[in-house]
This record gives C-alpha cells, structure tokens and sequence, in this order.
C-alpha cells in the first residue's frame, strides 16, 4: 500500500519543494540587501504584466519545454542527460545549413525541414555519448559534458571560419531568407497584444506538440514501456528480454533530438540566423524543469513555464535593480533542482509520517 | 624544440596539473567512500571565489584560503546532507552544486565588487607568490645560461607556489592514509562494502561524512590555488571544466594516489600545450603526440619492470609498453626526418595549421577517449552513488 495518496506525491511535494527553493532564493537576495518581496514584484510584473512580457516569457518556455523534455526522456530510461546544451548547439548548426543552403519556398516547409535537421543534429551529438554509456559503460554524465565543451569549440570554429560572412566581424552565419522565417505571435495572436518584435513564434506550438508526443511514447507504446522497465530496474529489463544497448541509444537519441529542436525556436523563429552561443543555458535549465516537472510532459509543462517567467523575469530584475546579476537566475535554477532533486527525501519523510499518522485505522 | 623550451612547457605542465590533482584527490576520498562527486567542479570555483575575494580584502592568501576552503567545505556539508543523511541522487546533487557556484560567486562578486562578477586583480601579500629555492635563478636569461641540470632545478623545480608543493606532497600522505592507517582501511571498506563495515560497529555515515568534508578540503585548496596562485583574482566560471576533468583522471588512475599524479600531469600537459601552441602545425603535433605516447610507455615500462623486479607481474607485461615504446619512437623520429619542401603528404603535414579552437578542446576529447576505455577496464567501488540504508 502507498503511504501517500498520489496527489501529494504528483503534486504537494513538487510544491513544497519549490515553496522551499524560492524562499532560499529570497534568503539569498536579502543577503545582498535587496528586499525579496520587490524582487519578486518586479520578476511577475515583468514575466506576465504586459504582452511583451508574455512574449519573452512564452519564448522561453518553448526553449525549456524542449530541453526539459530531453532530459526527461532520457530520465525515464535512468540516464542523466547533462549534454542538453551542446546538442541544442549542435541542433542550431542543423537549422542554419538547412535555412541557409536550401531555397524555402514557404515556412511551413522550412519548419519541417529545420526541426528534422535540428532533430537530427542534436541526436547526433547525443550519440556518442550513447554509445560509449551502452557499449563501454563510459560515465555519461561526465561524456555529455565533455561534448558541450566539444560542441562549443566547434561552433566558434565554424562560425568564425566557415560560416561568417564576407567583411564582418561577428561570428554568425548570415541571416536566413524570407522563406524560412517563421510567422511570430504578432500575425497569429495580433488580437492579444503582441507586437511583431516579440520573439514569441509557431514553434511554441511545436513545443506542445512535442509534449503530446512524448507523453504518448513514454505511456502508450510499446518502446515507452520498455524505457520505463529499463529505467526502473536494468536487471529486471534484460531479464524480460529488453536489450540495455538498444534502449540507451535510442533513449538518449530521442533526447538529443528534443534537445537540437529548441534551435527551431532560437535561431530559427527569433534570431533569424545562428550566433555564437545561443543556447545560453538552455540545456542546463531543462535538468531543473525535467526534476520540478517530475519527468511527465504537463509537469514538463508547468515548470518550463516557471522558468520561462523566472528568465524573462530575471532580465526585467536586472534592469531594475542593478545590484543583482543576471545569474541569479543559475541560482534559482541550482536551488530547485538541489530541493526537487537532491533534498527531495527531506520532504518526503516528514510528509509520509504525517500522513501515515492521519491515515484512519483499521484492524 | 630545444631544451629549455620542454622545461617551460613541463614547468606549466606542473602549475596547471595542480589544480587538477587536488580536486582528482578529493574525489579519490569521496568515491573511495562511495560518494559520488560531480560537484568538484562547483566546490572549486566557490573556493576560488571566496579565497580571491576574502584575500583582496584582508590583505592576506592565507585568510584567503581558509575562507575559500571553508566555501568549499560548506558545499561538501550540503553534498553529504543530501546525499547520505537524506539518501538522495548524489548526482542530481553534484549538479545542484556546480550551478550554485557558479551563480552564487557571480551574484556576490557583482554585489560586493561591481566588476562584472569577477574581483579585482590580487597583487603582493595577496597573492601566492613564487617560491625560488635557494641556489635557484629566476630570471629567464640567467637560466638558459646554467647548466641542463641546473636549468631543471631552476626552471622545473623551483618557482612555484607553496600550494604546489603541497599537493605534491599530498599524493604521498593520500596513500598514507588510505592504505597503511585504520581509517583508511575503513574509507575504502564503506566504498565496497558499508554492511560490513556497520556490521563491525563503525558508523557508515561518519565515515562517509569525513570523506566528504576531507574531499570538501581538497577541492577548497584546488580552487584558492587557481584563483591566487595560477591566476591573480577570480573570474567567472574560471574553473573551466577542470572539477570533470579531474573526475576523468580519477577514473583514469583508477582510484589510486600515484596514478592520480600521472593522469593530472598528463591534462597538465595537454592544457600547456594548448596553451603554448596556439596555431600549431599538424607536423609538429603529431611529433608532439608521439614524444608524449613515448613518454607514457617508457614511464609504464618503468613500472612493469619495477613489478617484474617484485615478482609481482610477469616478463609478458613488459611487451605491450615496449612495443608501444619503440613504435612511438620511431614514427616521431620518422617525422622529423620527413621534409617539408619534398612536397606530397610532408609539405601537406607542416602546412595544414590545426585551429586554435581544436587545441582548446584537447583536454575534453582526451576524456572522452580515456572514459571509452582505451586504456583498459576501470572498476570503480561497488557501492559508490548508492545510499546506505542501515537495517532495522
């Protein structure tokens, strides 16, 4: 017998936990003589005050909703994908030699053809990795870092070197053609305020496809079922006939893929070209967003949503008051996923002996 | 490449493998006892932050360092709350730690010195200075007129910082420790076995908990040093990937003290050379390649025949270092001896320039390939990242 009702496991301890991260992250910003309360103020007012802010805020959580993904699929399968950010770089350079080198004659098309290339790049990245954690055993954690330092070195390689255009100095490829660029909020949801300078596009809609899908793969197929088996007990997997190799490729693929499909957003949707380090963090943030989302898709979901308004928040903070940096954003983002993740268990305990103590008795 | 030209390069190949083995060390004693740390990184660059800071506001490394070793072992408390007395993921919780680092020292840095989230330069009391030994010169053109062996003492030996020093004398006591002491013994009986180890009455998670603060230590003295020794003040993200490259070694070395040394020298290395060789030539780094494999293998066959010597392994062992020896030998002999005017594959070789950005990367690719297990089968301690539930 469970010793909580499921609700309090899907939804009270993500909460409480949360409750716990922010009230630290306001112990932190008391710290440095700030008072939290106008913090806070400022980051709502700046994440969903306006339709500007909505904009950014829904932007960013398209980008989480793609890497909170990755990581999620990959943590079905017991497998801690930290390489998030190096594929979605590497998913960017997909999108730019697609946009760049084929002749699109409308988005629509584009978007096809950039999400597979993105998807295709960023499980490429993830593959090797994969084969080394599923032949070799090599730490994946440890290999999925090394290769976002890899992919960096390549990216500035390549947009220096071969991508820049003729007589700039910026290391970015050049901007992408009419045909590619995808339609903003502005022309399908004119009607709610958002201007054509938001960055807010169709990919958003691709995000909450993408959550659907995943949602589908992990609970109605039969491969979901079986990354689920792998994830739960490895022995227990081989010994019904479930291959490891196979199921961390293909876990890790599936993840590689989710994470280079948030360039369909960023460098696709908004910048309109590939720039240097444009994930920025992206991928680190989907960790937290896959823990605080409990690795479903509607956690997913939400917690892209909190950190989506926390970024656009952050942005409109550091504006405001000077005093506090942008990274206090990475703070916010290592203090969820220390108490979702880490420190989950010191909610958990005292909240099952609570509720094995209001559990009526019966003999 | 002349002769004071490899001592600079080995001479900064020590400066840069410092760091790296004391965060390799402090990862030796956590995973020794079971607890696996991804957060090394996370602890360095806290400890850099706070020695920098603290150092550039008293005026004093030392209080520096305690600070920053004392940032570092706060973090190892937080490593080892989560991970032995709650029982959770202890890599969610490494990677918890490198992110709270790595905002934290910036959100103080901008707070406390309005710079962009780094500190201002350190200079004089501040800083580590250089020690020379006695009967030691330090000036470049007084050494390149001594002697070759006195070009070593000056150029190799002395001139380091004392925390350089230290950590090469924490190799030695690190073996000390875990193997000829009672607590040791423990420490790597709670990383194979805690049952047994409970079962004899010690405490699983005192252990456990001084291994972590013992590692929080180390990796306190890896940050200090790259913020006030190797470079003057902090920056962000300084630590640069060193806290995972120092895992890498770790497992390279396989969880051993004096294979620790050697792995971090050979990172040391790569990242001096990379340094050094900002554009290098495919030739010359290929000749570079195959002098440092020549190294390696002359370096094991040295320790072969040690153990031959001992009884403790057989003359088949002395084959594999051997061969890679004289193949290794002979293909950068067979390089120097190419000429770059003959035209064809030679003129290709000393033209085609590798980027810079490939010489940065080395470093990771070298993990990567050593994690793939190029270098043989590495078993780490049985119960390491597992929490220890004691019976009832």
């Amino acid at each position: 017998m469970d010793k909580m009702p499921k609700w309090a496991d899907v939804i009270l301890i993500p909460l409480i936990s949360v409750v716990l991260a922010l009230l630290a992250s306001g112990a932190v910003v008391a710290f440095i003589g700030e008072s939290p309360f106008e913090a806070m103020r400022i980051m709502i007012d700046g994440a969903f005050g306006s339709a500007y802010g909505w904009g950014y805020t829904l932007f960013y959580t398209t980008n989480f909703i793609f890497t909170g993904l990755a990581v999620a699929v990959a943590f079905h399968a017991r497998l801690f994908n930290i390489g998030g950010e190096g594929q979605a770089a590497l998913g960017g350079l997909g999108v730019a030699m697609m946009a760049l080198y084929i002749p699109w004659p409308h988005w629509s098309l584009a978007l096809i053809g950039c999400t597979i290339a993105a998807a295709l790049f960023g499980a490429a990245w993830a593959a090797i990795p994969a084969y080394l954690q599923a032949k070799r055993g090599s730490h994946i954690v440890i290999t999925t870092i090394m290769f976002n330092f890899i992919a960096s070195a390549l990216l500035v390689y390549l947009l220096v070197n071969v991508f820049r255009v003729e007589g700039s100095m910026a290391p970015e490829t050049a901007r992408f053609a009419e045909g590619t660029h995808l339609p903003s909020a502005s022309t399908f949801a004119g009607f709610l305020g958002f201007r054509p300078s938001t960055p807010l596009n169709v990919s958003f809609f691709v995000a909450l496809a993408a959550c659907v899908a995943v949602w589908l793969l992990i609970w109605r197929t039969r491969l979901g079922y079986e990354i689920r088996a792998f994830g739960h007990s490895e022995t227990a997997a081989v010994y019904a006939g479930i291959s490891p190799v196979k199921i961390t490729m293909i876990a890790m693929l599936i993840s590689g893929a989710l994470a280079g499909m948030m360039a369909i957003n960023s460098v696709q949707g908004e910048a309109e070209r590939l720039v240097i380090d444009y994930v920025q963090g992206a991928g680190f943030v989907g960790i937290a967003v896959a823990l605080m989302g409990r690795s479903h898709p509607v956690g997913v979901l939400l917690a892209a949503l909190l950190f989506g308004a926390l970024y656009q928040g952050g942005a409109e903070l550091e504006f405001e008051m000077p005093a506090i940096s942008r990274e206090m954003i990475v703070v916010i983002q290592a203090l969820v996923i220390l108490f979702t993740g880490a420190l989950d268990n010191m909610v958990r305990m005292p909240m099952e002996k609570l509720f094995l103590s209001l559990r009526p008795r019966s003999e | 490449m002349d002769f004071i030209t490899i001592l600079q390069l080995l001479d900064s190949s020590i400066r840069l493998a410092t760091p790296l083995l004391l965060a390799c060390l402090a990862g030796l004693f956590s995973e020794r006892a079971g607890i696996f740390d991804i957060g090394l990184e996370g602890k360095m660059l806290a400890a850099a932050f706070f020695s920098a800071a603290i150092a550039f506001t008293s005026g004093s490394v030392w209080v520096g360092l305690l600070t920053g070793v004392a940032a570092s072992v706060a973090l190892s408390g937080l490593h080892g709350l989560a991970s032995i007395t709650f029982r959770g993921n202890q890599l969610i919780s490494g990677v918890a730690i490198n992110f709270l680092a790595a905002g934290m020292t910036v959100v103080i840095a901008q707070t406390w010195f309005s710079q962009g989230g780094r500190t201002p330069a350190l200079t004089g009391d501040a800083r580590f200075e250089e020690i020379v030994l006695p009967g030691a010169a330090s000036r470049i053109r007084d050494i390149a007129q001594q002697s070759p062996l006195g070009q070593i003492y000056s150029e190799l030996i002395s001139g380091h910082s004392i925390l350089v020093y230290i950590s090469l004398l924490i190799v030695p006591l690190s073996w000390w420790v875990l193997y000829r002491t009672r607590f040791g013994l423990r420490l790597r009986a709670v990383g194979e076995n805690p049952a047994a180890v409970d079962t004899a009455g010690i405490s699983v998670v005192g252990l456990r908990y001084a291994a972590v603060i013992i590692c929080g230590v180390l990796c306190g003295l890896a940050g200090a040093y790259l913020a006030t020794g190797l470079s003057a003040g902090f920056v962000k993200d300084m630590s640069a990937g060193r806290g995972f490259i120092a895992l890498a070694a770790l497992i390279f070395a396989k969880w051993r003290p004096w294979h620790a040394l050697g792995a971090c020298f050979l990172f040391g290395f790569l990242d001096a050379a990379g340094n050094r060789f900002q554009n290098i030539e495919l030739l010359t780094f290929l000749s570079l390649t195959f002098l440092l494999l020549a190294a390696v293998s002359a370096i094991m066959l040295v320790i072969r025949a040690i153990m031959l010597a001992r009884g403790k392994d057989t003359a088949r062992g002395l084959l594999t270092p051997g061969i890679a020896l004289v193949v290794s030998v002979g293909l950068a002999l067979g390089l120097d001896a190419l000429d770059p005017e003959a035209g064809g594959i030679a003129t290709y070789l000393n033209t085609f320039v590798l980027p810079v950005q490939f010489m940065q990367a080395l470093p990771y690719i070298l993990v990567v390939v050593i994690l793939a297990g190029l270098v043989g089968k590495a078993i780490p301690p049985r119960a390491g990242g597992e929490p220890y539930v004691k019976e009832r």
